[in-house]
This record gives C-alpha cells, sequence and structure tokens, in this order.
C-alpha cells in the first residue's frame, strides 16, 4: 500500500474521483493553472483540462452558489475555499441555500466543499480558523475533518459520493506533517468515530489536528492507559461511539482547536452530561483556544491553541480526580 | 410611452405585436390565461389569508403577471428556471396545479413543500424548478451552476432567474454578474423593477441602474416593458437563442410597479397615489385581454374557464391536511440517492412543433 501525506491523499482522493466520474469538478481560487494555494490540485488541470479544474473568480458566494446549482443538475462539483477562514463570505448560500434545499424542496445538493483550517504556522485571525461549529448549527450540511491520510482520502470520496452538502474540513499544519499509507481505489471511510489508541483511565475526545496532540501528551502519564478517539465527523456525530468510550473510562477530556464557546466539544460535553451522568467519575473537563482571534505572532499563538503540555496537564489533573 | 423613475422605458409599446411572428394566436391566449390564472391565485390566496386560513403573511405580484408568465413561456422544457416570490405565473407554465399552491399558501400536506416552507418559497424539481430563498439573489450564482453543468456538457439549454431592483445591490448579484461574463454562461437573469424593495425607491438604491451596469460585466442588457407580456417573451425568447448559441448571458430589465404592498401587512402608504394610478391603467392582464379580443378570442369564455378552475382549486386545497408534527424533523437530509431537476411543461408553440 503507497504512503502518502495528507495532502497527497487529498490530491489522491480528488485524481480516483475525477477519473471514475465525469460529473465531478474541481473548482476555486486558483485551483487550476496553479494547482492550488497549497498545492492540493497541483497537476490535476494539466491531467483533466479547464473544464474540469475550474479556476474561478475570486467569489466565494458565487463558488459555493454555483456548485449548487451545478449539483442539482447532475454534477458532483467540489470546490475549494483557499482558507476556511474564507467561507465566511460564502455562508449564506451554504446555510441557506445548500442546507435547506433538500428540507424544504426533496432537492439534493450533492456537493463537496473543501476547507483548509486551521492554525498553528503564524497564519493569523484570518488564515487559522478553525470554524466547523458555525456550519453544526445549521441545519442540513454535514460537517467532517479527518486526522490522517487514510481518513482524508477515504473521507473526501465519501464526501463526493454523499447526496448531501459536505463540508470537508482538512487541516492545513497536516497537510505535509502527517503521513501514511494510504488504500489504493474509491473506498469511503464512514462518517462515524475511530478509536486512534484504545485504553482504559481516561477518554480523549478530539478531531483533526487535536487528535494527534492528543496521542503525543497522553502517550505516557505515568502508565495511564488512556484512550483517544477521533470523531472524524461532527455532522453527523457518532453519539454511541463516545458514550460506548465513556462507560468504558468514566473520565473524559475533549479537546478543541476551536475557540471555545459552542464548540463541537461543548455538544459532545452536553451529550455526555444528558446520557452518560451515571457513567463519570469526574467532570467532563474541556481543552480549548479561548475567545479571541488566532493572533499571528508566534508566543501567542501557542498561548492560544491548545498544545501537548496544556492536554497533558488537563489529562493528569483529571486522572487524579 | 410608460415612464419610471429612471426614465422612459425603451423597448416594448402598448398595445403592439411585437412578436407576432413568433406567437400564435393560441399563444398569446395561452399567455392571457397563465396571467388570469396567476391573478386568481393570489386574490383567491390573499381571501384565505384574511380568513386566517394563511398563516404567516402574504406576498405577491398583482401587477407583475406579464413577467413570469412571458419569461417561462420562453423557455423550453429542459431549460431550469429559479422562480422568485412575485413570479407564480412561473410555476404555473411549467405546470403546477393551482389547488397545490393553494395548499402551499395553507401550510397543507400536497402543497409544494409539504408546510415546511410558505407563500411561493418553492419549486417542483420534477418540472426543472428551484425555489428561491429570502436572501436576494441568491439564486443568480444558483442560475450560474446550472448554465455551467450545461455549458461543460455540451447541452443547448440555458438557466433563468429573476431578481428584483434591490437584490441588485447585493454582493451576490456582482459576483454572479462578474462570473456569468467571464465564462460566457448559458444564463439569463430577468430583473423586475417593480420601483421599490419593500418601501425603499430606486433612487435610494442605485446610482447607475442595474442594466447600464450590464456591459461592463460582460452581459447583454435589454430593458423592456415588464408589464407587456409578449414584450418579456420576445426578449426572453432573444436571450435563450443568444445563450445557446454561445451568445453568454443577459440582464432583462422588466420595469413594471409592484401594485400592492411588499406583503398583505403593508399598506404600501410610502408610495405616490398618482404612480400607483399610472401603472393600473397599465394593467398587463388588461393589455394581453385587449390583444386577444382583437383577435377574435373569447376572453370571456376564458375569464369564466379560469374561475371555475380556480373554484375547484379553492375547494380542493381546503380539503388537503395540515402536516403531521411528527414529520416536523424529517428529510433535513437525503437518505437516498440524488436525483436531478426534472424537465417542466413548455406550452410555446414553437417548442411544440420543435418536439414534433
Amino acid at each position: 500500500m503507497p504512503e502518502m501525506t495528507y495532502l497527497q491523499a487529498i490530491h489522491d482522493g480528488l485524481r480516483e474521483e475525477l477519473l471514475a466520474d465525469e460529473r465531478v469538478l474541481v473548482m476555486g481560487e486558483d485551483v487550476g493553472r496553479f494547482g492550488g494555494a497549497f498545492k492540493v490540485t497541483d497537476g490535476l488541470w494539466d491531467e483533466f483540462g479547464a473544464e474540469r479544474v475550474i479556476d474561478t473568480p475570486l467569489a466565494e458566494a458565487a463558488i459555493i452558489g454555483t456548485a449548487v446549482g451545478a449539483a442539482v443538475v447532475g454534477m458532483r462539483p467540489v470546490c475549494e475555499m483557499q482558507f476556511a477562514d474564507f467561507v465566511a463570505c460564502g455562508f449564506d448560500q451554504l446555510v441557506n441555500v445548500a442546507g435547506k434545499m433538500h428540507y424544504r424542496q426533496g432537492l439534493a445538493v450533492p456537493i463537496t466543499v473543501r476547507l483548509p483550517s486551521g492554525g498553528g504556522f503564524g497564519g493569523g485571525p484570518f488564515h487559522s480558523q478553525n470554524p466547523e461549529a458555525w456550519f453544526m448549527h445549521a441545519p442540513g450540511l454535514k460537517v467532517v475533518a479527518p486526522a490522517t491520510a487514510a481518513d482524508a482520502k477515504g473521507m473526501l470520496i465519501g464526501a463526493i459520493h454523499d447526496p448531501n452538502p459536505v463540508l470537508f474540513f482538512e487541516h492545513k499544519h497536516l497537510y505535509r506533517r502527517v503521513k501514511g499509507e494510504v488504500p489504493p481505489g474509491r473506498e469511503e471511510t464512514p462518517f462515524r468515530a475511530r478509536v486512534a489508541r484504545e485504553g482504559r483511565d481516561l477518554t480523549v475526545i478530539a478531531y483533526g489536528a487535536m487528535v494527534w496532540s492528543a496521542l503525543e501528551a497522553t502517550e505516557d502519564i505515568d502508565g495511564a492507559s488512556v484512550e483517544v478517539i477521533d470523531l472524524r465527523s461532527l455532522v453527523p456525530l457518532d453519539e454511541e461511539a463516545i458514550l460506548a468510550s465513556v462507560a468504558k473510562t468514566s473520565k473524559v477530556v475533549v479537546i478543541d482547536e476551536a475557540n471555545a464557546t459552542c464548540a463541537a466539544g461543548a455538544q459532545v460535553a452536553a451529550l455526555i452530561a444528558e446520557r452518560a451522568f451515571e457513567d463519570l467519575d469526574g467532570p467532563v473537563v474541556r481543552v480549548a483556544t479561548p475567545d479571541a482571534p488566532i493572533a499571528f505572532s508566534p508566543p501567542l499563538e501557542r498561548a492560544l491553541l491548545p498544545q501537548a503540555d496544556r492536554i497533558e496537564e488537563a489529562c493528569r489533573e483529571l486522572l487524579e480526580y | 410611452m410608460a415612464t419610471t423613475a429612471s426614465g422612459p422605458i425603451t423597448a416594448g409599446i402598448d398595445g403592439a405585436s411585437v412578436t407576432s411572428e413568433l406567437l400564435t394566436r393560441e399563444d398569446r391566449v395561452q399567455l392571457l390565461r397563465y396571467m388570469l390564472l396567476m391573478r386568481g391565485v393570489e386574490e383567491r390566496a390573499l381571501n384565505l389569508y384574511r380568513q386566517g386560513k394563511v398563516p404567516g403573511s402574504f406576498y405577491d405580484g398583482f401587477g407583475q403577471e406579464a413577467i413570469s408568465a412571458g419569461a417561462a413561456f420562453a423557455m423550453a422544457a429542459e431549460d431550469r428556471l429559479c422562480v422568485l416570490h412575485r413570479d407564480l405565473a412561473a410555476h404555473l407554465v411549467r405546470g403546477v396545479a393551482p389547488g397545490r399552491v393553494l395548499a402551499q399558501y395553507m401550510g397543507r400536506t400536497s402543497g409544494l413543500t409539504d408546510g415546511r416552507d410558505g407563500n411561493v418559497h418553492f419549486g417542483d424539481r420534477r418540472l426543472g424548478c428551484v425555489g428561491m430563498v429570502s436572501m436576494l439573489p441568491d439564486m443568480m450564482p444558483v442560475a450560474n451552476g446550472m448554465a455551467l453543468a450545461f455549458k461543460l456538457r455540451g447541452e443547448r439549454r440555458c438557466a433563468l432567474t429573476w431578481l428584483g431592483d434591490g437584490a441588485s445591490s447585493r454582493g451576490d448579484f456582482h459576483e454572479a454578474m462578474n462570473w456569468a461574463g467571464v465564462s460566457r454562461l448559458p444564463v439569463i437573469f430577468v430583473l423586475e423593477n417593480n420601483q421599490y424593495a419593500y418601501s425603499t425607491p430606486t433612487e435610494l438604491q442605485f446610482a447607475v441602474d442595474p442594466i447600464a451596469r450590464a456591459a461592463s460585466y460582460g452581459v447583454h442588457g435589454e430593458t423592456v416593458d415588464g408589464n407587456d407580456a409578449e414584450a418579456v417573451f420576445a426578449a426572453a425568447f432573444e436571450a435563450r437563442a443568444r445563450a445557446l448559441d454561445g451568445g453568454g448571458p443577459t440582464l432583462i430589465e422588466a420595469v413594471t410597479m409592484r401594485m400592492h404592498g411588499h406583503a398583505a401587512h403593508d399598506d404600501m402608504r410610502y408610495v405616490p397615489a398618482e404612480l400607483v394610478e399610472h401603472w393600473r391603467a397599465r394593467d398587463p392582464v388588461e393589455l394581453q385581454e385587449r390583444r386577444v379580443i382583437e383577435l377574435g378570442a373569447d376572453a370571456q369564455e376564458l375569464r369564466a374557464d379560469v374561475t371555475s378552475e380556480l373554484d375547484a382549486a379553492v375547494d380542493w386545497a381546503l380539503e388537503q391536511p395540515m402536516p403531521d408534527p411528527g414529520s416536523a424533523a424529517r428529510g433535513v437530509f437525503c437518505e437516498g440517492a440524488a436525483e436531478p431537476l426534472g424537465d417542466g411543461m413548455a406550452p410555446f408553440s414553437g417548442y411544440t412543433r420543435e418536439a414534433l
């Protein structure tokens, strides 16, 4: 099985779908001739041409709205927001047009929106955000965020095959840092949680880049057996996997790289409070970014984004509770 | 010649047979029939609203019937439409039964959204229509997307959406016009300039008329008399031919007047009475009726037919049950396979002849 980076795996998923399904289109700012701001789509324009890998005007609302229109007449558009932050400019088309279409008129909108997200490299307030929760709150949109190279490909393929609008949050900091074996072909990775590491004493719940921070932080906490759950998908949220792990360990730390208030982790904490209260041996602990924009200067950014030492400290305190 | 706040209308002459080479007598009667149906459905619905049977508020297109009837009449079965809230005639042209529209207004089953949305916020996907959302003009990029797919697949089809004068102030107008021009998309935008966006007159909406901006986007622009169904038809027909022949997008400005308030709760006291009177004398339904009478058609009989059709539609709609509250959260996601839009009706005789 070939080994690829997370970025190469996304590229491979796009390429497999472009090869196999003529309805699939890639569209976005600079995705064609230039190969994308992060080079995710590099080479696809040469291989598939300007009519399938489409350089669009700088117009996020129109990119999403145009994808919606193409989808309802039978295409399978995959559009890229150059940075997840820029989806704010296309918010209305996602939340009001794409998300409500099937409920209102039984019309499916099979679009995938790729959102390069996350911080950790000095991107500042407009190139570092994790806006997953904006869309978790909007009915009709699926929200997924892979952590591994294999999932990046398999979940992208799942998103393209899904008859609903899927927001695919790909973490920029994982693009070239994470590598792994990636199966060839077009197999979908289901939008369900994954046990990244089994354990008995404590559960850490995370998604995206924070899965790796959680694994690093809990590698050796005085020999404690720490389970790490990779949510993979936020909508739908794999409630059963979360509850099963809590029933096993009775202690939970929930991590968000996103700003704390109403983040995905807040929803996970609420779920556990409602449905697993009797299983708990301690408070649900959250580690998240404070409710501040992501600062540019490295010491400020590090102070905001959850670091492994902060996660380790939270786990240690809960283990001792 | 009619005038507006922004100057004289440059195309479309009252009562003139501007499209005689395209429209048969039967076509012209059909156009009148769809306009009468639209007006009749909305009159019935307003009564039902006053009886408390239509929840929320009620929005109509009184006085604007020519625009949706004329433009939709120029579309072929395989074309795709995004229909707005003052464009009921477009749904009727595509084949939506009036009873279903009335059930929709009342939030009943057998409407077009099973009570999930109200007013003319619907599109029958089987008839090639996408329902609007309230954020305007969100359907412009969507129409572009449909047109883009047709162009990429090499299909001779187009997409059309309506928009209002107020919607031309929002960013989606700019993004969609720009992209349509850049990619020469086979798309038609029909701007219904009805003088007011809720209470805001056009002079507070834009310094440069949207139609004057069209060329700067690389979009063909044309102004027509929005109260003349045949003038609107002709402009849409030409725009469609241009789109199919690779000539790119068209913005048609159909100048008209919103003869009712923004919605039933609005008495529009902000509109000068003389402006309303001016446009009342140019009623689009009466204009088309005079035309078909001159052609020897029996307008009285047509009106009687429409009335009995609407009587039956109201009775039918009132018999439809309210939706099951247990279903309220269902259908948010598509669980099966995605089904694209189907073809609508295309009653224009030119397309019938094509089919034959």
